[in-house]
């Protein structure tokens, strides 16, 4: 099973690359497949933001653990122009793009933690969370995996 | 990756089965509004079952393209989408697909028929008189 990813979103075809290594390492962590399709969707808007806002980043995708549980977290990183009012890109219907405007708001409400790291010259970090289910007692998780306090 | 238009009498049918970038969709966009407006087609079926993963560029570019169908003369449905894509979508946001949509394509192509021929400017319509008529 795979427990990173690493894809460097500097062309068009690297979102759906993205949004394949997303699917996968989801489904395969057991997340339903609703939610594995969330976190796929999710990843395909961040990385669509990194290419078209960004000129380019990267996308990371790992499986991290907190307490009894495993989850995948996802960090979308660029050194783009940073976003002015991160509040302001987090409401619905705001476009810099002509878009629908629902592409980071969207992406937060498919995942189950986001947080939002930019500063305006210097770049922009997202890093979102998905939780999978809970493993049965005896199956701690394994100490591979990153620890994510709470 | 050219994603292939067939003509079905006066229907167009597409099926989009890969993982398109978002320039291959745009593409794919403006080639179907031509091939409408050339053939001058009443109805566009847009099969979407194999697609598992519709961002909000996708939907955008669905909404947009039966829109622009719409404007051109053509009747439209999407037919088959995934149970996870429309819970995505709903989730994401709005609803974000605002056309007309159906289980699977057997459906839609029959919607499309029955709209064309409500409206009573059914290209086979009058090949049909014509041919009895002969």
């Amino acid at each position: 099973m795979p427990i990173f990813a690493h894809v460097p979103i500097m062309q068009e075809f690297h979102i759906a690359e993205a949004r394949r290594a997303a699917l996968l390492m989801a489904l395969d962590l057991g997340l339903k497949r609703t939610e594995a399709y969330y976190v796929a969707t999710a990843v395909s808007e961040l990385a669509t933001n990194l290419f078209l806002h960004a000129g380019g980043g990267d996308i990371q995708l790992s499986v991290v653990a907190r307490s009894n549980r495993l989850g995948i977290e996802v960090i979308a990183q660029d050194e783009g122009p940073g976003i002015a009012d991160v509040a302001l890109a987090l409401s619905d219907g705001f476009t810099t793009s002509n878009g629908l405007g629902c592409g980071l708001p969207g992406a937060q409400r498919l995942m189950d933690e986001m947080e939002i790291d930019s500063e305006v010259g210097r770049g922009t970090r997202i890093l979102a969370r998905k939780w999978g289910p809970v493993l049965p007692q005896d199956r701690e998780p394994t100490s591979s995996y990153q620890v994510v306090e709470n | 990756m050219k994603i292939p238009i067939l003509r079905l009498g006066e229907i167009l049918l597409t099926s989009i089965q890969v993982d398109l970038t978002d320039a291959e969709v745009m593409e794919f966009q403006s080639s179907v509004l031509h091939t409408i407006s050339e053939v001058e087609a009443r109805g566009l079926a847009l099969d979407i079952t194999a697609m598992e993963v519709v961002d909000s560029f996708m939907a955008r570019t669905i909404n947009d393209t039966a829109s622009m169908a719409r404007l051109l003369g053509a009747e439209v449905v999407v037919c088959g989408m995934h149970p996870s894509v429309a819970l995505t979508l709903v989730e994401m946001g709005r609803g974000l697909i605002g056309v007309d949509a159906t289980f699977n394509l057997d459906e839609g192509l029959s919607r499309l028929r029955k709209r064309i021929a409500q409206r009573g400017d059914s290209m086979l319509g009058e090949d049909d008189r014509h041919e009895r008529s002969s």
